[in-house]
């Protein structure tokens, strides 16, 4: 076997990669979205596509989001794997009924003779300086609808491979990219197979500590390894797991983290409030109790809606929160 | 604000029975019905006959509590039946819930439609067997799947057309109207049909809208028909027009089936809060049954054979389809985490294994 370039590109670009991959290799997938055409969606993640696959593959939706989603229900039913652009976050909602009450449920609702193998990407959270309804973490949403997955990546090489295997998924899956790192590099092997890469719903430990663990996903890991290199400063070992998966939970890379290092902090954008952190908490304190050696901590959004981006900075977690979260699980 | 006012007339409506059961004169919609001779119309009316009875003796087995719910459609056979035999094989169906009529001309067992109702399955059968999807309850949703279906038609070139059923009460949801706005664009194949049965629960239809439905998909670019609902051949001859149009590449188009609702929403609802009873009575002298009978013994064809034919075989539906719920298998506890998936997925499993170990410690317990 030879071994295939590893380029460095940015998240976004391994996305453009993972999609032009799938699209080669499935003349099933098709992209809907608003303006993911000749503009090759607002953040260029389609960019290039349309041109490549025709107006047939990239097409370029009406402006209504039930209408796209409802419209890729169809395009699964016919046998079909649609990959569906929502523009941002926070324009997601007019969709809400068709993703949770059509493409969740129509699987089980048909005696499992109807797949949904449709893929959700939708560009998340906060971190750019955006207007409002432009920052918004709504994963917790839909990683409480049974028949979805919800995953999100968090750097480059994952984000390419992550979406090439969701679209091959033939269950639905919400595919958050978080947004403020799609400039960020990392090394893709776009000629990478899926199916003996990683799988989808595993956790993966990106880095190894013995005192301490950080949950993070998406935008967050990369905080969360900040927070972990300061820690290690001060002479404290911190392993830091990137969930990757947030329905399924990956919970054996977690319960094994914990009963290694004994304290947790959990950190995501989105509220703290019912969160996927208190998911996360109240599974460790049931499968890990006797391994604690302190109460699990959250690190998230506050209950306020997302701020204006001049005070942006003080509602998102930093390394300095969470910093703050792993000195509690350390009593003086 | 006075609601319960129409303010359309029905001066459009395309029509080629009328109530009294006479011909009206041909149009360019009649000659599309040519091939219906008098054998094929009397087939039509033990169409209408069979599904009036099955939906009786469902309305039956609920009150005796066989069924949950039911929803009936009395008075809404013809714009069924008319609109199903309008159909190919390969032409698919997304209906909402009230579609027992068109499922039945697309062959489903009648006991199957039952089962959703009773509560013992969510699926009543496999779609891609009869070309129709099971019931939908969200109301407006399944215009946009259709509108998928048939853009991914389209796109295979494939020969058939997608027909989409919702109410009139559909047509104020949003997902309607963006249902509209892509299909137009994208010049998919489909026909949007609308019961207007005037009622959405307790709301007249001039609650939904001061124009007429028809009038509404017009806005959007759609071609829009105005059809007497209760006049099986109009509706066959609506449908066929626009199942051609979609066939040949035209693109949408939305039939508005003016009948009515004779019964309640569904078993739960009381129309007697809300529904004036001249109101019925009015349109009892429409009963899309009564007006073919009149045509067929106007012909000479109603005869005591054919008579018998049809007693015959709704009698027999209704055995069959009464003795189908009666025994019915009903689903295991199990069967709840069955299909939440295509792929294995760890939570299903986790609580599925933690259930399965919760029922079994009972088993001792008992006797
Ligand atoms: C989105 C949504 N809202 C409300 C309901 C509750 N509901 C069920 S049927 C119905 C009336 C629908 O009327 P119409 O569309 O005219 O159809 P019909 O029942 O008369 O055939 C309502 C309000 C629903 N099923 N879905």
């Amino acid at each position: 076997m030879t071994a295939t370039l590893a380029p460095t590109l940015p998240l976004g670009k391994a996305l453009n990669a993972g999609l032009r991959r799938a699209m080669e290799d499935d003349p099933k997938v098709v992209l809907l979205g608003e303006d993911i055409g000749k503009l090759g969606g607002v953040f260029r993640i389609t960019d290039g596509l349309q041109k490549d696959f025709g107006p047939n593959r990239v097409i370029d939706t009406p402006l209504a989001e039930s209408g796209i989603i409802g419209t890729a229900v169809g395009l699964a039913f016919r046998g079909y794997r649609p990959v569906v652009e929502i523009q941002f976050d926070g324009f997601i909602y007019p969709a809400f009924d068709q993703i949770v009450s059509q493409v969740a449920k129509l699987h089980y609702r048909t005696g499992g003779n109807v797949k949904m193998p449709i893929t959700i990407r939708v560009p998340y959270g906060g971190g750019i300086g955006a207007v409002e309804h432009h920052s918004e973490s709504p994963e917790g949403y839909f990683a409480q609808t049974a028949g979805l997955r919800v995953v999100s990546c968090s750097n480059a090489a994952d984000a390419n491979v992550m979406l090439r295997q969701a679209i091959a998924s033939d269950d639905p899956v919400l595919f958050f990219e978080p947004k403020r790192r799609y400039w960020q590099k990392g090394e893709v092997d776009v000629a990478r197979p899926i199916d003996d890469a990683y799988p989808l719903h595993k956790a993966r430990v990106v880095r190894e500590g013995t005192d301490a663990t950080i949950i993070a996903y998406g935008p967050l890991v990369v905080t969360a390894l900040q927070a972990a290199d300061v820690a290690a400063g001060e002479g404290r070992s911190i392993e830091v797991i990137d969930l990757r998966s947030l329905s399924p939970l990956d919970m054996d890379t977690i319960a094994t983290s914990v009963r290694k290092t004994g304290r947790l902090v959990i950190t995501h954008e989105a509220a703290t409030f019912m969160g996927i952190g208190a998911e996360i908490a109240a599974r460790v304190q049931d499968q890990c109790f006797y391994s604690l050696e302190a109460p699990v901590q959250r690190v998230g959004g506050f209950s306020t809606p997302y701020p204006a981006a001049k005070v942006e900075e003080f509602f998102l977690p930093d390394a300095d929160r969470i910093l703050d979260a792993v000195d509690r699980t350390f009593p003086a | 604000m006075d609601t319960a006012i129409s303010r359309t007339s029905d001066d459009d409506l395309i029509q080629i029975v009328t109530p009294e059961g006479k011909r009206t004169e041909p149009s360019e919609y009649s000659r599309t019905v040519e091939d219906i001779t008098i054998d094929k119309l009397r087939d039509l009316y033990e169409d209408l006959v069979v599904v009036r009875r099955i939906d009786a003796e469902a309305t039956a087995l609920q009150r005796q509590g066989e069924l949950g719910l039911w929803a009936p459609l009395l008075g809404q056979e013809a714009a069924q039946v008319g609109s199903a035999r309008a159909l190919h094989a390969d032409d698919f169906v997304f209906g909402s819930y009230r579609e027992h009529g068109v499922a039945y001309c697309r062959g489903v067992d009648p006991t199957e439609m039952l089962r959703f109702w009773r509560g013992s399955t969510q699926s009543g059968w496999n779609p891609y067997e009869y070309n129709m999807t099971t019931p939908a309850i969200i109301v407006g949703a399944q215009a946009l799947h259709a509108t998928g279906y048939g853009l991914g038609m389209k796109f295979d070139g494939a020969e058939g057309a997608v027909i989409t059923y919702f109410g009139d009460g559909a047509t104020s949801q949003g997902d309607i109207s963006e249902a509209f706005g892509f299909a137009a664009s994208f010049g998919a194949p489909v026909v949007f049909f609308c019961q207007n049965n005037q009622w959405a629960i307790s709301e007249p239809v001039t609650l939904q809208t001061h124009i007429t439905i028809a009038e509404r998909g017009r806005g959007f670019g759609v071609p829009s028909l105005r059809v007497d609902g209760n006049d099986v051949l109009a509706v066959l001859a609506a449908t066929r027009t626009a199942l051609a149009r979609a066939r040949e590449g035209s693109g949408p188009t939305l039939i508005e089936a003016v009948t009515y609702r004779m019964g309640p929403h569904t078993t739960s609802d009381d129309p007697t809060r809300y529904r004036p009873a001249a109101l019925d009575d009015e349109w009892k002298q429409k009963d899309p049954i009564d007006r073919i009978e009149r045509l067929l013994d106007a012909e000479g064809a109603m005869d005591a054979a054919f008579r018998a034919r049809v007693k015959d075989r709704a009698d027999h539906t209704a055995a069959e389809l009464r003795r189908g719920c009666l025994g019915t298998v009903e689903p295991t506890a199990m069967s709840l985490f069955d299909n939440v998936y295509a792929d294995p997925h760890p939570l299903i499993a986790e609580e599925r294994d933690a259930y399965a170990t919760y029922l079994a410690g009972f088993e001792g317990v008992q006797s």
